[in-house]
Protein backbone atom coordinates (compact mmCIF):
# COMPACT_ATOMS: atom_id res chain seq x y z
CA UNK A 1 0.00 0.00 0.00
CA UNK A 2 1.21 3.07 -1.05
CA UNK A 3 0.09 6.17 1.12
CA UNK A 4 1.42 9.23 1.83
CA UNK A 5 1.80 11.39 5.47
CA UNK A 6 -1.37 13.38 5.14
CA UNK A 7 -3.92 10.77 3.99
CA UNK A 8 -6.02 9.51 6.27
CA UNK A 9 -5.29 6.80 8.50
CA UNK A 10 -8.74 5.62 8.83
CA UNK A 11 -8.86 4.39 4.69
CA UNK A 12 -5.28 2.83 5.44
CA UNK A 13 -6.97 0.85 8.33
CA UNK A 14 -9.91 -0.14 6.33
CA UNK A 15 -7.76 -1.25 3.19
CA UNK A 16 -5.83 -3.06 5.43
CA UNK A 17 -8.23 -5.12 7.13
CA UNK A 18 -10.07 -5.49 3.85
CA UNK A 19 -6.52 -7.66 2.55
CA UNK A 20 -6.73 -9.27 5.80
CA UNK A 21 -10.29 -10.64 5.09
CA UNK A 22 -9.80 -11.97 1.52
CA UNK A 23 -6.82 -13.37 2.78
CA UNK A 24 -3.65 -11.99 2.25
CA UNK A 25 -0.30 -13.53 3.62
CA UNK A 26 1.55 -10.48 4.39
CA UNK A 27 1.11 -6.42 3.90
CA UNK A 28 4.18 -3.70 3.12
CA UNK A 29 2.89 -0.06 3.89
CA UNK A 30 4.87 2.04 1.64
CA UNK A 31 5.25 5.64 2.69
CA UNK A 32 6.72 6.69 -0.59
CA UNK A 33 8.20 10.17 -0.15
CA UNK A 34 9.84 9.77 3.11
CA UNK A 35 13.31 8.73 1.41
CA UNK A 36 13.48 11.75 -1.28
CA UNK A 37 11.95 14.31 1.42
CA UNK A 38 14.42 13.84 4.11
CA UNK A 39 11.62 14.71 6.82
CA UNK A 40 10.88 13.07 9.95
CA UNK A 41 7.95 10.48 9.78
CA UNK A 42 4.84 10.42 12.01
CA UNK A 43 4.63 6.51 12.87
CA UNK A 44 1.63 6.48 15.24
CA UNK A 45 -0.08 4.82 12.48
CA UNK A 46 1.79 1.62 12.87
CA UNK A 47 0.36 0.78 16.29
CA UNK A 48 -3.31 1.58 14.54
CA UNK A 49 -2.00 -1.21 12.10
CA UNK A 50 -0.49 -3.43 14.38
CA UNK A 51 -3.77 -3.93 16.56
CA UNK A 52 -6.10 -4.63 14.35
CA UNK A 53 -3.79 -7.03 12.07
CA UNK A 54 -3.57 -10.85 12.69
CA UNK A 55 -1.20 -11.34 9.61
CA UNK A 56 2.61 -10.40 9.60
CA UNK A 57 3.52 -6.82 8.39
CA UNK A 58 5.95 -4.46 6.93
CA UNK A 59 6.98 -1.06 7.18
CA UNK A 60 8.52 0.54 4.28
CA UNK A 61 10.05 4.38 3.73
CA UNK A 62 11.61 6.90 5.83
CA UNK A 63 13.75 4.02 8.12
CA UNK A 64 17.72 5.57 7.99
CA UNK A 65 18.47 4.27 11.20
CA UNK A 66 18.61 1.57 13.74
CA UNK A 67 16.52 4.10 16.33
CA UNK A 68 13.80 4.19 13.43
CA UNK A 69 13.45 0.72 13.16
CA UNK A 70 13.61 0.22 16.91
CA UNK A 71 10.56 2.93 16.78
CA UNK A 72 8.68 0.98 13.92
CA UNK A 73 9.10 -2.22 15.36
CA UNK A 74 8.45 -1.51 18.59
CA UNK A 75 5.03 -0.16 17.39
CA UNK A 76 4.05 -3.42 16.02
CA UNK A 77 5.47 -4.41 13.24
CA UNK A 78 6.96 -7.54 12.13
CA UNK A 79 9.46 -6.34 9.43
CA UNK A 80 11.18 -3.18 8.16
CA UNK A 81 12.01 -2.67 4.61
CA UNK A 82 14.92 0.22 3.69
CA UNK A 83 15.43 0.70 0.60
CA UNK A 84 17.62 4.26 -0.42
CA UNK A 85 19.31 4.32 2.88
CA UNK A 86 20.74 1.19 2.20
CA UNK A 87 21.94 2.19 -0.99
CA UNK A 88 23.46 5.34 0.91
CA UNK A 89 24.95 3.45 3.68
CA UNK A 90 25.12 -0.08 3.25
CA UNK A 91 26.68 -0.71 6.41
CA UNK A 92 22.79 -0.12 7.95
CA UNK A 93 21.95 -3.30 7.01
CA UNK A 94 24.59 -4.60 9.07
CA UNK A 95 23.92 -3.15 11.53
CA UNK A 96 19.93 -3.84 12.00
CA UNK A 97 20.21 -7.57 11.13
CA UNK A 98 22.57 -7.43 14.06
CA UNK A 99 20.53 -5.55 16.15
CA UNK A 100 17.20 -7.45 15.60
CA UNK A 101 17.74 -10.68 13.19
CA UNK A 102 18.19 -11.38 9.81
CA UNK A 103 14.25 -12.17 9.86
CA UNK A 104 12.94 -8.69 10.35
CA UNK A 105 15.31 -7.12 8.11
CA UNK A 106 14.00 -6.57 4.25
CA UNK A 107 16.09 -4.87 1.72
CA UNK A 108 13.99 -3.49 -1.44
CA UNK A 109 15.56 -2.75 -4.50
CA UNK A 110 14.38 -0.81 -7.21
CA UNK A 111 16.19 -2.15 -10.37
CA UNK A 112 16.22 -1.63 -14.14
CA UNK A 113 17.42 -3.22 -17.38
CA UNK A 114 19.66 -1.14 -19.69
CA UNK A 115 21.39 -2.74 -22.58
CA UNK A 116 21.11 -6.11 -21.02
CA UNK A 117 22.65 -5.22 -17.50
CA UNK A 118 20.15 -4.59 -14.56
CA UNK A 119 20.98 -1.83 -12.67
CA UNK A 120 19.79 -0.57 -9.20
CA UNK A 121 17.93 2.76 -8.83
CA UNK A 122 17.32 4.74 -5.72
CA UNK A 123 15.22 7.81 -3.96
CA UNK A 124 12.30 6.12 -6.98
CA UNK A 125 9.77 7.55 -4.26
CA UNK A 126 10.32 10.71 -6.67
CA UNK A 127 10.37 11.21 -10.23
CA UNK A 128 12.63 14.24 -10.03
CA UNK A 129 15.08 12.53 -7.15
CA UNK A 130 15.35 9.34 -8.69
CA UNK A 131 18.95 8.46 -9.84
CA UNK A 132 20.88 5.23 -10.61
CA UNK A 133 23.15 4.27 -8.47
CA UNK A 134 25.97 2.66 -9.92
CA UNK A 135 25.43 -0.52 -8.98
CA UNK A 136 24.48 -3.27 -10.42
CA UNK A 137 21.72 -5.50 -9.71
CA UNK A 138 23.21 -9.01 -8.83
CA UNK A 139 26.28 -7.26 -6.90
CA UNK A 140 23.63 -5.40 -4.42
CA UNK A 141 21.48 -8.80 -4.07
CA UNK A 142 24.63 -10.47 -3.19
CA UNK A 143 25.92 -8.13 -1.01
CA UNK A 144 22.80 -7.16 1.18
CA UNK A 145 22.83 -11.24 1.98
CA UNK A 146 26.64 -10.89 2.85
CA UNK A 147 25.50 -7.99 5.15
CA UNK A 148 22.61 -10.37 6.53
CA UNK A 149 19.23 -9.03 4.73
CA UNK A 150 16.53 -11.64 5.72
CA UNK A 151 14.79 -11.20 2.53
CA UNK A 152 14.33 -9.26 -0.53
CA UNK A 153 11.97 -7.41 -2.67
CA UNK A 154 13.01 -7.28 -5.94
CA UNK A 155 11.11 -4.47 -7.53
CA UNK A 156 11.29 -4.47 -11.71
CA UNK A 157 10.89 -1.13 -12.65
CA UNK A 158 10.97 -1.72 -16.61
CA UNK A 159 7.27 -2.96 -15.27
CA UNK A 160 6.00 -1.58 -12.77
CA UNK A 161 2.71 0.44 -13.14
CA UNK A 162 2.61 -1.22 -17.05
CA UNK A 163 0.50 -4.51 -15.60
CA UNK A 164 2.01 -6.25 -18.32
CA UNK A 165 2.88 -9.05 -16.25
CA UNK A 166 6.30 -9.50 -13.86
CA UNK A 167 9.88 -9.32 -15.43
CA UNK A 168 10.28 -13.83 -14.68
CA UNK A 169 13.40 -13.10 -16.49
CA UNK A 170 15.15 -10.53 -14.24
CA UNK A 171 13.59 -12.35 -11.08
CA UNK A 172 14.84 -16.03 -12.40
CA UNK A 173 18.54 -14.29 -12.44
CA UNK A 174 18.22 -12.79 -8.95
CA UNK A 175 16.56 -15.90 -7.49
CA UNK A 176 19.30 -18.31 -8.76
CA UNK A 177 21.63 -15.31 -6.51
CA UNK A 178 19.31 -15.83 -3.58
CA UNK A 179 19.95 -17.76 -0.40
CA UNK A 180 16.93 -15.22 1.82
CA UNK A 181 13.52 -15.40 0.20
CA UNK A 182 12.59 -12.75 -2.58
CA UNK A 183 9.85 -11.18 -3.34
CA UNK A 184 8.78 -10.12 -6.69
CA UNK A 185 7.36 -6.65 -7.17
CA UNK A 186 5.96 -4.59 -10.24
CA UNK A 187 4.14 -5.69 -13.12
CA UNK A 188 1.10 -7.31 -12.21
CA UNK A 189 -2.21 -6.87 -14.22
CA UNK A 190 -3.72 -10.54 -14.61
CA UNK A 191 -4.29 -13.80 -12.68
CA UNK A 192 -2.31 -15.67 -14.85
CA UNK A 193 0.72 -13.26 -13.88
CA UNK A 194 1.25 -14.30 -10.28
CA UNK A 195 0.98 -17.80 -11.66
CA UNK A 196 3.80 -17.14 -14.21
CA UNK A 197 6.14 -15.71 -11.61
CA UNK A 198 5.51 -18.76 -8.78
CA UNK A 199 5.68 -21.33 -11.66
CA UNK A 200 8.95 -19.81 -14.06
CA UNK A 201 10.95 -17.58 -11.69
CA UNK A 202 10.28 -19.33 -8.23
CA UNK A 203 10.19 -16.68 -5.99
CA UNK A 204 8.94 -16.55 -2.15
CA UNK A 205 6.15 -14.25 -2.69
CA UNK A 206 4.46 -11.70 -4.93
CA UNK A 207 3.70 -7.95 -4.17
CA UNK A 208 1.19 -6.12 -6.14
CA UNK A 209 -0.62 -2.89 -4.97
CA UNK A 210 -3.02 -1.42 -8.00
CA UNK A 211 -4.68 -4.35 -8.87
CA UNK A 212 -5.88 -5.19 -5.53
CA UNK A 213 -6.51 -1.40 -4.29
CA UNK A 214 -8.83 -0.74 -7.76
CA UNK A 215 -10.64 -4.36 -6.48
CA UNK A 216 -9.99 -5.56 -10.16
CA UNK A 217 -8.62 -8.71 -8.44
CA UNK A 218 -9.56 -10.15 -5.38
CA UNK A 219 -6.88 -11.90 -3.01
CA UNK A 220 -9.11 -14.47 -2.31
CA UNK A 221 -10.16 -15.37 -5.93
CA UNK A 222 -6.66 -15.65 -6.68
CA UNK A 223 -5.61 -17.63 -4.01
CA UNK A 224 -7.74 -20.16 -5.04
CA UNK A 225 -7.04 -19.75 -8.54
CA UNK A 226 -3.25 -20.46 -8.13
CA UNK A 227 -4.44 -23.18 -5.44
CA UNK A 228 -5.54 -25.03 -8.46
CA UNK A 229 -2.99 -24.80 -9.93
CA UNK A 230 -1.01 -26.57 -7.30
CA UNK A 231 0.82 -23.11 -6.38
CA UNK A 232 1.07 -24.02 -1.91
CA UNK A 233 -1.12 -21.39 -0.45
CA UNK A 234 -2.59 -20.82 2.61
CA UNK A 235 -6.44 -20.51 1.51
CA UNK B 1 -10.75 -12.73 34.07
CA UNK B 2 -7.79 -15.29 33.21
CA UNK B 3 -4.44 -12.76 33.09
CA UNK B 4 -1.30 -13.59 31.14
CA UNK B 5 2.26 -12.77 32.56
CA UNK B 6 3.82 -12.03 28.92
CA UNK B 7 7.86 -12.55 30.40
CA UNK B 8 9.93 -9.54 29.35
CA UNK B 9 12.60 -11.94 27.66
CA UNK B 10 13.87 -8.51 25.37
CA UNK B 11 13.93 -8.05 21.54
CA UNK B 12 10.84 -6.15 19.72
CA UNK B 13 8.07 -6.97 18.71
CA UNK B 14 6.39 -7.64 21.71
CA UNK B 15 3.15 -5.11 20.87
CA UNK B 16 1.78 -7.94 18.38
CA UNK B 17 1.61 -10.04 21.38
CA UNK B 18 -0.46 -7.49 23.44
CA UNK B 19 -2.52 -6.96 20.98
CA UNK B 20 -3.50 -10.42 20.10
CA UNK B 21 -4.76 -11.11 23.82
CA UNK B 22 -6.46 -7.57 23.44
CA UNK B 23 -8.35 -8.65 20.21
CA UNK B 24 -9.34 -11.74 22.74
CA UNK B 25 -10.38 -9.40 25.12
CA UNK B 26 -7.93 -11.10 27.18
CA UNK B 27 -5.72 -9.06 29.68
CA UNK B 28 -1.84 -9.32 29.10
CA UNK B 29 0.68 -7.58 30.59
CA UNK B 30 4.91 -7.46 29.89
CA UNK B 31 6.47 -8.09 32.96
CA UNK B 32 10.05 -9.78 34.64
CA UNK B 33 8.76 -9.32 38.10
CA UNK B 34 9.13 -12.93 39.52
CA UNK B 35 5.83 -12.18 41.76
CA UNK B 36 3.81 -11.54 38.73
CA UNK B 37 5.26 -14.35 36.91
CA UNK B 38 4.22 -16.79 39.50
CA UNK B 39 0.94 -15.71 40.42
CA UNK B 40 -0.28 -15.32 36.88
CA UNK B 41 -2.83 -18.01 35.80
CA UNK B 42 -0.92 -17.86 32.57
CA UNK B 43 2.72 -17.33 31.52
CA UNK B 44 3.99 -16.37 27.81
CA UNK B 45 7.84 -16.70 26.68
CA UNK B 46 8.28 -15.02 23.86
CA UNK B 47 11.62 -14.33 21.92
CA UNK B 48 12.95 -12.55 19.10
CA UNK B 49 16.73 -12.88 18.20
CA UNK B 50 19.87 -14.59 19.58
CA UNK B 51 19.10 -17.27 22.59
CA UNK B 52 22.31 -16.34 23.95
CA UNK B 53 21.00 -12.88 24.08
CA UNK B 54 17.82 -13.76 25.90
CA UNK B 55 19.14 -16.81 27.99
CA UNK B 56 21.61 -13.46 29.57
CA UNK B 57 18.53 -11.70 29.99
CA UNK B 58 16.60 -13.90 31.83
CA UNK B 59 19.23 -15.02 34.08
CA UNK B 60 20.16 -11.20 34.58
CA UNK B 61 16.40 -10.91 35.90
CA UNK B 62 16.74 -13.62 37.81
CA UNK B 63 14.47 -16.02 36.37
CA UNK B 64 15.95 -19.19 35.09
CA UNK B 65 14.60 -21.02 38.45
CA UNK B 66 11.34 -18.93 38.12
CA UNK B 67 10.56 -20.25 35.17
CA UNK B 68 11.70 -23.90 35.43
CA UNK B 69 9.20 -24.08 38.76
CA UNK B 70 6.07 -22.69 37.09
CA UNK B 71 3.01 -25.10 37.41
CA UNK B 72 0.34 -23.07 35.50
CA UNK B 73 -0.09 -23.24 31.90
CA UNK B 74 3.27 -21.70 30.05
CA UNK B 75 3.52 -21.53 26.73
CA UNK B 76 6.54 -20.43 24.75
CA UNK B 77 6.63 -18.84 21.22
CA UNK B 78 9.18 -19.00 18.56
CA UNK B 79 12.67 -18.21 20.72
CA UNK B 80 10.68 -18.95 23.45
CA UNK B 81 10.27 -22.60 22.37
CA UNK B 82 13.61 -22.57 21.99
CA UNK B 83 14.30 -21.30 25.53
CA UNK B 84 12.28 -23.78 26.74
CA UNK B 85 14.47 -27.17 25.58
CA UNK B 86 17.55 -28.08 26.67
CA UNK B 87 19.73 -25.40 24.24
CA UNK B 88 20.23 -24.40 20.49
CA UNK B 89 23.11 -24.94 18.39
CA UNK B 90 23.23 -21.42 18.00
CA UNK B 91 26.31 -20.29 19.76
CA UNK B 92 26.15 -23.56 21.57
CA UNK B 93 24.26 -22.34 23.88
CA UNK B 94 22.47 -23.89 26.81
CA UNK B 95 18.58 -22.87 27.84
CA UNK B 96 15.97 -23.68 30.29
CA UNK B 97 16.15 -27.60 29.82
CA UNK B 98 13.11 -28.09 30.50
CA UNK B 99 11.21 -29.57 27.55
CA UNK B 100 13.56 -32.49 26.27
CA UNK B 101 15.54 -31.69 22.77
CA UNK B 102 18.02 -29.09 21.20
CA UNK B 103 16.97 -26.33 18.36
CA UNK B 104 19.07 -27.33 15.35
CA UNK B 105 20.01 -24.47 12.45
CA UNK B 106 17.49 -25.22 9.20
CA UNK B 107 19.18 -26.79 6.25
CA UNK B 108 19.25 -24.11 3.40
CA UNK B 109 18.51 -25.38 0.07
CA UNK B 110 17.56 -23.26 -3.17
CA UNK B 111 13.94 -23.84 -2.43
CA UNK B 112 13.87 -23.56 1.02
CA UNK B 113 15.81 -20.31 1.68
CA UNK B 114 17.19 -19.88 5.71
CA UNK B 115 15.33 -18.06 7.63
CA UNK B 116 12.35 -19.66 6.84
CA UNK B 117 9.94 -17.03 6.48
CA UNK B 118 6.19 -17.51 5.44
CA UNK B 119 3.48 -19.34 5.86
CA UNK B 120 3.62 -23.08 6.70
CA UNK B 121 1.09 -26.35 6.68
CA UNK B 122 1.13 -27.31 10.33
CA UNK B 123 0.27 -31.41 10.84
CA UNK B 124 -1.12 -31.56 13.99
CA UNK B 125 0.27 -35.23 15.01
CA UNK B 126 -0.89 -35.89 18.77
CA UNK B 127 -3.92 -34.17 20.34
CA UNK B 128 -3.83 -31.61 23.11
CA UNK B 129 -5.53 -28.68 24.47
CA UNK B 130 -4.19 -25.97 22.80
CA UNK B 131 -4.81 -27.70 19.40
CA UNK B 132 -8.44 -28.24 19.62
CA UNK B 133 -10.57 -26.94 16.97
CA UNK B 134 -7.54 -26.25 14.61
CA UNK B 135 -7.77 -28.43 11.70
CA UNK B 136 -4.95 -30.31 9.86
CA UNK B 137 -2.66 -28.85 7.67
CA UNK B 138 -3.72 -24.90 8.51
CA UNK B 139 -1.25 -22.77 8.14
CA UNK B 140 1.28 -20.52 10.47
CA UNK B 141 3.42 -17.91 10.00
CA UNK B 142 6.84 -19.14 10.93
CA UNK B 143 10.45 -16.67 10.93
CA UNK B 144 13.21 -18.60 12.23
CA UNK B 145 16.41 -20.22 11.46
CA UNK B 146 16.80 -22.67 14.60
CA UNK B 147 13.66 -25.40 15.17
CA UNK B 148 13.64 -28.46 17.71
CA UNK B 149 13.38 -32.40 16.10
CA UNK B 150 10.92 -34.30 16.11
CA UNK B 151 10.66 -35.77 18.86
CA UNK B 152 8.04 -37.78 21.55
CA UNK B 153 7.02 -34.40 22.80
CA UNK B 154 6.37 -33.68 19.56
CA UNK B 155 2.76 -32.52 18.90
CA UNK B 156 2.66 -30.84 15.54
CA UNK B 157 4.92 -30.57 12.82
CA UNK B 158 6.11 -28.65 9.74
CA UNK B 159 8.37 -28.92 6.86
CA UNK B 160 11.30 -26.87 5.49
CA UNK B 161 14.15 -28.87 3.96
CA UNK B 162 13.45 -31.39 6.76
CA UNK B 163 10.65 -31.97 9.36
CA UNK B 164 10.88 -30.14 12.61
CA UNK B 165 8.69 -29.84 15.59
CA UNK B 166 6.13 -27.12 15.18
CA UNK B 167 4.41 -27.41 18.64
CA UNK B 168 5.88 -29.52 21.32
CA UNK B 169 4.17 -30.40 24.73
CA UNK B 170 5.71 -31.43 27.85
CA UNK B 171 4.06 -31.39 31.66
CA UNK B 172 2.43 -27.76 32.33
CA UNK B 173 4.87 -26.39 29.20
CA UNK B 174 3.65 -26.36 25.29
CA UNK B 175 5.49 -24.15 22.70
CA UNK B 176 5.07 -23.48 19.35
CA UNK B 177 7.65 -22.40 16.64
CA UNK B 178 4.99 -20.18 14.80
CA UNK B 179 3.92 -16.92 15.82
CA UNK B 180 -0.05 -18.00 16.85
CA UNK B 181 -0.15 -13.74 16.88
CA UNK B 182 0.20 -13.12 13.11
CA UNK B 183 -1.04 -16.46 12.19
CA UNK B 184 -4.90 -15.05 11.34
CA UNK B 185 -7.66 -17.23 12.71
CA UNK B 186 -5.75 -20.65 13.08
CA UNK B 187 -3.38 -18.65 15.43
CA UNK B 188 -6.17 -17.05 17.39
CA UNK B 189 -7.57 -20.38 18.10
CA UNK B 190 -4.51 -21.34 19.76
CA UNK B 191 -3.78 -18.41 21.61
CA UNK B 192 -7.75 -18.71 22.81
CA UNK B 193 -7.60 -22.48 23.73
CA UNK B 194 -4.34 -21.22 25.83
CA UNK B 195 -6.10 -18.95 27.62
CA UNK B 196 -9.20 -21.67 27.81
CA UNK B 197 -6.50 -24.45 29.06
CA UNK B 198 -8.24 -26.21 32.23
CA UNK B 199 -10.76 -24.05 32.70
Amino acid sequence: MQFRNHRVVGDILELAERYCLEGADELVFYDITASPDGRSVDRSWVTGIAAVLDIPFCVAGGIKSVADAEDVLNKGADKISINSPALANPELITELARRFGSQCVVIGIDSREDHGNYFVYQNTGDPDKTSAAQRLTQHWVVEVQERGAGEIVLNCMNQDGVRSGYDTGQLETMRSLCKVPLVASGGAGGMAHFFDVFDVANVDGALAASVFHSAEINIGDLKHFLAAKNVSMRI
Amino acid sequence: MTQIAIIDSGGANIASLLFAFQRLQTKAILTSDADVIRNAPRVLLPGVGAAKDAMKRLTNAGLIDVIRELKQPVLGICLGMQLLCDGSEEEDVECLGIIPGTAEKLAATSDNPVPNMGWCSTNITAGHAVLKRIEDESFFYYLHSYALPISDNTLATASHAGEFSAVIGHRNFVAAQFHPERSSTAGAQLLRNFVGVGT
